[in-house]
């Protein structure tokens, strides 16, 4: 691979507590959990961490979350869990977690997926639903100090009910002229499915892409993708991440 | 350290005995990967072994569909959690494909290398006595673009990050030398029942 991601020598992920010490609704259907965690200080922007709870009797499980926070110096990181119909892990999250309880968290896992000042831009990013919450990242992480580097995000969510960080996401578009927000609304009244004319306008917003990323559904990624090929970006400026169904 | 109020789903005990730990069952067939999916037309395809950068044989599609052909049918395991039970998959066996070039391994190691670039690394012992195929069909059909088709590489009993996608061709290595995701950090070997997702574990 050519991208500028760092590659260590020996990258060793070990579980460390955890401690939630926030909990909000986002939307709906989606829980914002602050942990604090040694790993708060050591991640990239678009990361994600293996999350793991264990029972009474030691049965344990697993998933995966990514990072929705950007590191800044508070020792805490922020995932956005979204519940799962009979979710086995985000029901925990969404249903019965308090502030003061403990899980485990690894990582930070993902190099390819993940952005910092420095790699540049422009930022071409492309959420489906819950898929945004990387990208949310990155965004976060260009506002604290890279704000000439431009950056667009390409949102497509059902309904702006459950679209995630909007107000944040808004605020952004309003008072940052290198950031441009393109929402797609797929069930509201009037809504649209992203098309080419969408991913043309961002485009047109950050000027050829350095970076692309693209997280959501197989068939938004999929979707995404082939409409920024078309115009013209080059695939391999693309990183993708994609969850399943 | 057990987390209050957390109780899990158990699975029934015929499931959870084919579930490596820390896995989970799905239904779905999730798609990762680290970029778009590359194009490969089945006109220019080839597939080449390579010893270190020197060629040792080179399929195109035709010859490679006219390899005697192996099936195999059981569970695949993902390192991001998920099981897929009951999957069926044919290609050619890692077997068939040295004894069409006529040769033995050269070395004990060696690196998928595939048409998007993406690298990963498998001991030559854990390809050979019927345990790998070069896979061209998934459920009866050609693979699909978006798991890895026309051909990838088919490891089951390892996390299916080393069943490398859009393959184009195996490099024998003297050594055991990291891949794509083993340079970042997911182990070298990648057993799911001993579950070696990160490198020390």
């Amino acid at each position: 691979m050519s991208s500028a991601t760092p590659v260590t020598e020996a990258v060793v992920f070990r579980w460390h507590r955890a401690e939630i010490v926030a909990l909000a609704p986002v939307t709906p259907h989606v829980t914002s959990v602050r942990l604090r965690c040694p790993l708060a200080e050591s991640y990239r922007a678009g990361q994600h961490v293996d999350v793991r709870l264990t029972a009474e009797d030691g049965y344990q499980a697993q998933r995966s979350y990514s990072i929705a926070s950007a590191p800044d110096g508070s020792g805490t990181l922020e995932l956005m869990i979204e519940a799962l119909p009979d979710g086995e892990v985000s029901g925990w999250f969404t249903g019965v977690a308090e502030v003061g309880d403990r899980v485990e968290l690894r990582g930070p896992i993902g190099g390819s997926f993940s952005w910092d000042g420095p790699d540049g831009g422009p930022l071409l990013l492309g959420g489906g639903g819950s898929g945004v919450v990387p990208l949310l990242a990155m965004l976060r992480r260009r506002a604290q100090g890279w704000r000439e580097i431009p950056a667009a995000l390409v949102y497509s969510v059902r309904t702006r009910a459950e679209a995630i960080a909007l107000p944040e996401l808004e605020r952004l578009a309003a008072e940052d002229a290198s950031f441009s927000l393109h929402l797609a609304t797929t069930r509201d009244p009037s809504g649209k499915r992203i098309d080419a004319g969408l991913v043309a306008e961002a485009l047109r917003r950050t000027g050829p892409p350095g970076k692309v990323f693209l997280c959501g559904s197989n068939r938004f990624v999929a979707a995404a993708s082939d409409l920024i090929v078309a115009e013209g970006v080059a695939p391999g400026v693309i990183r993708t991440e994609r969850f399943g169904a | 350290m057990v987390t209050r109020g957390f109780v899990g789903r158990r699975q029934p005990p015929e499931t959870g005995a084919r579930l490596p730990p820390g896995q989970y069952l799905t239904d779905d067939f999730p798609i990762l990967q680290i970029g778009p999916n590359p194009t490969v037309d089945r006109a220019t395809w080839q597939f080449t072994l390579r010893d270190g950068s020197r060629p040792i044989k080179t399929w195109s599609w035709e010859a490679f569909e006219a390899l005697p052909r192996t099936t195999w049918h059981g569970d695949i395991h993902c390192v991001t959690k998920w099981s897929k039970f009951d999957t069926d998959w044919e290609g050619v066996s890692f077997d068939d494909l040295l004894a069409d070039a006529g040769i033995a391994a050269p070395t004990p190691y060696l690196l998928a290398e595939s048409y998007d670039d993406y690298t990963t690394n498998v001991p030559v012992s854990d390809l050979v006595g019927g345990r790998a195929l070069v896979a061209t069909r998934y459920a009866g059909q050609p693979i699909h673009p978006d798991h890895g088709g026309p051909a990838r590489l088919f490891v089951p009993h390892l996390y299916f990050w080393k069943s490398a996608k859009w393959v184009k061709g195996l490099r024998f290595t003297k050594t055991d030398t990291a891949g794509f995701w083993e340079l970042r950090g997911y182990h070298m070997y990648g057993d799911p029942w001993r579950e070696q997702r990160y490198t020390g574990d």
